[in-house]
């Protein structure tokens, strides 16, 4: 049996039946990261030994018969935008290529106080700003699907390594989609939790409004139990919800009687691969067969959700990449003349293009002349929408369509005009924007033989409806969308 | 609209940032691109009696007492500093 | 042509509360660089704010000591610039939505009284500070001040004279000490004020163009500062010169202001609503909790002080102008029942060693109840005046009881008339050319005297005795 097959719920089970070991376990993943991660390039760093010690020390406990949670023992890779105490966080820049945290994310020390094991940090866009993970100073990563394509961004890292078996789950970070967006063009699960659920103490700030950690997992009750794990009230996070909290296990039903489900008409206006509108409207006979009714509704201001992203995400990004200057910490120039010279040539060389274009738009945006026409504008815009999926979620409980508009393009395609590459997230970003939560899940392969990826999104705490309604569909599906095809 | 060489140049020292020729000739481009694109997308809306959304979360008084915590060890503050002398970071000398 | 200086002060005052302003660093002043300092201190990925309810309190505090009004709503915002002792590359500040608006403090200048408008009091983080190295490796960046809370306290441009900014200044700094918001520790940067000043020519309603000087942290600075920049003003534009809107270095120590000449565009903030923190509302209950911890003020003590205590307004000013010093004054009072006694004595002796000894009244080296005590031995007519001021230094100096130190230095006043008297008789044989002066009408010499037997005796005879005894001993010759 390969153990890195198993999901994270398999393994906890065998692991309590003395079937496998964590150390067991635990060898499989760190031999399959030697084995393909110079292929695939998901991870940055490799934390083998640490791994191990803390694989001997959680089976101990087992030996001992103590009550552990589920996630205990369970192999995990982290991405490398979530402070690790004593190990690299570079964020996938060359500006924080030499930075060690001395503290540990809240969304860690729950892992590591649920005895997770952490095998490593996963590649990523650079300080999380991309849809295709090309922007990493650490390289490429590849599409476990097909390398010569890209696994989705900025989390790329993340679920490459759950689709090519090289973590049992990965804890991502989703901003405009980052998760979601990887894990439908790697064929995997992501989970974006609703503003305020999961901690953000110690993930490193890209768009404070919207960033939040995100699980990206093989299926949907692996989801529901890393959700367990990672979310809860954080007093070192001022916006982290401080009630209301449920088991999200508790949702994973093989249930849709009644479930009304919005299928928005201007998701299908636009540029979309046939196939993706294919397999997504097929995920909606499923429901409709299972019981759930299918309502078409109306989003108007679906399009204007991207730009409003952009300005607000670039203007916060600008913000919150101020602090990097080379003194403190990070990359500093080694040549410069004075002290304004030091910021410019270290920020200039430590950061990569496309941080510095959303730094000088997000400098643009919130300028003297132009935070009305732009930054406040867009704030508006973004009550607008806000409102609109309000009213939308009267009608009904979920809202289901594409993550992306296309399977996983190939490498370079996009890198010429921005704009290209920004419209990928079209789906994604409206879910961060207004406040909600999404799940994306596998829901097919195109022709050629690339996951296709659908996305629930619920209204703000429902994460319980959409885990049940993706759990029924995988359930009523033939399993986890696949995984055990291909790589 | 049109973004100029001098706009890019001006923005990019606001931000500390330095450019090389063939990175402001691509952003200018760039940035002509992504905010005229934004601008005109936004102005399609009409948003004159809308207040702008800070928030998605409408709350409000979010404190923590006046209690002291344990500060981090200076060698952890200091761990990451690329210069420090003398239990500070060190800079160029700063002209008042 | 006459000019009128119009002053505007943007102060900052640091909150005295224990924990930094968004997270659990200490305040502390001092300690060793960066000791003081956790992630969110010194900008590191990943730190996020939370915001210390005491520092709206005490921003409250000062805004109902101020007569401002309490905002409902107010938010925080990030103020960008690039400069090593801000660590987040931001400052944590409020812009369009302070706490406070529309406050004033009533001032008295020769007599007559005035209305200085508060335009705004905001709650923000306070930066780390530099420290210039004299080897010359650079600068030292230490962080421990980075996430103080301050208030920043902006004025009107209604003061009109360096006279009307000490007092309105004073004022402020009384009002800060007596609700405990702020230490207002000036030597140790717990109170410090921008200068905005620019010069019309009298009768002119535009305002002139005007200049900034920055991070004045004593009371006598900002005045010299007031007047040389006042006089600079004045003198360029009656030469046919311009004044530039600029920031101007003071020099305190060659009470000069320069020109920074920094290629100072005008910066842009970028003000931003700081996501990372919810909005602040103020509700009138809060506000009322707030009020009712509110201390006498200032104004309140001084007329308490005239009425109750019956001392002259004069001195009742100076010293409620220091909380410290007006606690010290009124426990003396008390304990001592002659309140004008002990007013002089504070006015007088006490003020002296404080300014020359450069402490603050916070720090007098003895009680309060001591100086209560000398002022009974002296209206007991156990000492004498004259002798009580050496029991004062000695008071000083050591802290002791001074009944003690009387009783320790044998410095009772002398009673005993015998022992007085044969002085007299010394005296009078030993100054045979004073005496024939006296009778012959020229009464400066009874003054020599008296002097020649306070010497004699080391200054402990009491002078009522001395003055009947040697009168009775002069007539009797």
């Amino acid at each position: 049996m390969e153990l890195t097959k198993l999901t994270a719920c398999q393994a906890a089970d065998k692991i309590r039946k003395k079937e496998i070991s964590v150390p067991e376990l635990t060898y499989a993943y760190l031999d399959k990261i030697i084995e393909l991660n110079k292929k695939i390039g998901a991870y940055i760093t490799v934390c083998g030994q640490e791994a191990e010690k803390q694989a001997d020390i959680v089976q101990k406990k087992f030996d001992k018969n103590e009550e552990l949670p589920l996630i205990a023992g369970i192999p995990a890779g982290i991405n490398d935008n979530i402070c690790t105490s004593g190990v690299l966080t570079s964020c996938g820049s060359r500006m924080l290529s030499n930075f060690v945290p001395p503290y540990d994310a809240t969304v860690i020390k729950k892992l590591s106080q649920n005895h997770a094991v952490l095998l490593g940090k996963l590649n990523m866009d650079e300080f999380a700003m991309g849809s295709s993970n090309e922007t990493s100073w650490y390289g490429q990563v590849k599409n476990p699907w097909d390398p010569e394509r890209v696994p989705g961004g900025s989390g790329g890292g993340a679920a490459a390594a759950v689709a090519s078996k090289m973590a049992c789950f990965a804890l991502g970070s989703d901003t405009g989609g980052s998760a979601r967006l990887a894990a439908s063009f790697c064929g995997v699960v992501g989970l974006r939790p609703t503003y305020g659920t999961v901690s953000r103490y110690g993930l490193v700030a890209f768009a404070s409004s919207m960033d939040q950690a995100a699980p990206v997992t093989r299926d949907v009750a692996d989801c529901a139990a890393v959700m367990n794990v990672i979310a809860g009230y954080d007093p070192l996070d001022s916006i982290s919800r401080d009630s209301g909290y449920e088991d999200y296990t508790s949702f994973l039903e093989n249930d849709v009687k009644g479930l009304k489900i919005g299928l928005p008409k201007e998701y299908f206006s636009g540029a979309v691969q046939k196939e993706v509108k294919e397999k997504v409207l097929d995920a909606a006979k499923v429901f409709e067969s299972l019981g759930a009714e299918i309502e078409e509704i109306s989003l108007p201001l679906f399009e204007y959700a991207l730009p409003a992203y952009y300005i607000i995400s670039s203007a916060e990004a600008s913000s919150n990449l101020a602090q990097y200057d080379g003194i403190k910490y990070g990359y500093r120039a080694q040549q410069f003349e004075d002290l304004v010279d030091l910021y410019k040539k270290s920020r200039g060389e430590g950061f990569g293009e496309e941080v510095k274009r959303r730094i000088l738009f997000g400098t643009y945006v919130l300028g003297a002349g132009n935070y009305d026409v732009f930054y406040n504008k867009a704030l508006k815009v973004k009550r607008m929408i806000f409102e609109e999926y309000q009213n939308a979620y009267q009608k009904v409980d979920i809202i289901l369509g594409p993550t992306a508009p296309s399977t996983a393009f190939k490498i370079g395609e996009k890198t010429v005009d921005p704009l290209d590459m920004y419209l990928i997230d079209a789906y994604t970003v409206p879910v961060n924007l207004a406040g909600l939560c999404a799940i994306s899940l596998p829901c097919g392969f195109d022709s050629s033989g690339l996951p296709v990826g659908m996305q629930l999104i619920g209204k703000p705490y429902g994460e319980g409806t959409i885990l049940r309604a993706a759990f029924t569909y995988e359930k009523n599906t033939g399993g986890n969308g696949g995984i055990d095809r291909g790589v | 609209m049109a973004i100029t060489k001098e706009d890019i140049e001006r923005l990019a020292d606001l931000a500390r940032l330095n450019l090389t020729p063939e990175e402001i000739e691509k952003l200018t481009g760039d940035m002509e691109t992504i905010i005229n694109y934004s601008m005109n997308k936004l102005n399609e809306l009409n948003t004159d009696d809308v207040q702008p959304m800070e928030h998605v979360l409408p709350v409000r008084n979010v404190f923590r007492e006046d209690i002291c915590e344990q500060s981090f060890d200076r060698e952890d503050i200091l761990k990451n500093a690329p210069e420090k002398s003398e239990g500070c970071f060190l800079v160029p000398k700063v002209v008042e | 042509m006459e000019y009128e200086v119009v002053i505007g002060l943007e102060i900052h005052a640091e909150l005295a509360t224990k924990s930094k302003i968004y997270c659990g660093c200490t305040t502390e002043f001092g300690g060793e660089p960066n000791t003081h300092c956790c992630p969110g201190c010194i900008g590191m990925p990943g730190a996020l704010p939370v915001l210390n309810k005491a520092v709206v309190e005490y921003a409250i505090k000062a805004g109902l000591a101020t007569n401002c009004e309490i905002s409902h709503y107010s938010r925080q915002d990030r103020k960008h610039y690039f400069y090593p002792d801000l660590a987040k590359a931001y400052q944590i500040s409020q812009c369009e939505y302070p706490l406070c608006r529309n406050g004033y403090l009533e001032i008295e200048v020769n007599g007559e009284k005035k209305k200085i408008g508060i335009t705004r009091i905001h709650i923000e983080e306070d930066a780390g500070k530099l420290i210039h190295d004299e080897y010359g490796r650079g600068t030292f960046v230490d962080y421990n001040r980075s996430g103080v809370p301050l208030i920043e306290i902006v004025t009107e441009p209604d003061m009109r004279s360096s006279a009307e900014v000490k007092a309105f200044f004073e004022k402020l700094k009384a009002i800060l000490e007596y609700t405990a918001v702020s230490d207002c520790k000036m030597q140790e940067g717990s109170l410090r004020a921008d200068i905005n000043l620019s010069v019309r020519p009298k009768g002119q309603k535009e305002f002139g163009v005007r200049t900034e000087m920055k991070n004045l942290n004593s009371i006598r600075a900002i005045v010299r500062a007031v007047e040389f920049e006042a006089k600079r003003q004045i003198l360029e534009l009656e030469y046919g010169g311009v004044i530039e809107r600029e920031t101007r270095r003071w020099d305190d120590v060659k009470g000069e202001s320069y020109s920074m000449r920094t290629k100072e565009e005008a910066t842009d903030y970028r003000y931003m609503p700081d996501p990372d923190l919810y909005p602040i509302y103020v509700d009138q209950e809060w506000i009322e909790q707030i009020r009712a911890t509110i201390p006498e003020l200032p104004d309140d003590r001084k007329k308490r002080f005239i009425s109750e205590l019956g001392i002259p307004e004069y001195d009742a000013s100076i010293i409620t102008a220091s909380k410290p010093l007006a606690d010290f004054f009124e426990a003396a009072a008390k304990e001592s029942k002659n309140a004008k006694a002990i007013s002089n004595w504070v006015m007088g002796d006490l003020m002296k060693k404080l300014n020359d000894t450069g402490l603050e009244p916070s720090d007098i080296p003895f009680a309060p109840g001591n100086l209560a005590r000398l002022v009974s031995l002296i209206d007991e007519n156990v000492i004498s005046g004259k002798i009580a001021k050496q029991v004062f230094d000695i008071m000083w100096e050591t802290g002791e009881d001074p009944a003690d130190i009387v009783e320790k230095k044998g410095l009772k006043v002398v009673t005993d008339t015998d022992a007085i008297r044969s002085v007299i008789i010394q005296v009078i044989s030993a100054n045979p050319k004073s005496v024939e002066d006296y009778k012959s009408g020229k009464t400066k010499a009874m003054g020599f005297l008296i002097g020649q037997i306070m010497r004699e005796t080391k200054g402990k005879a009491d002078p009522q005795a001395v003055n009947r005894l040697l009168k009775e001993e002069l007539d009797k010759l």
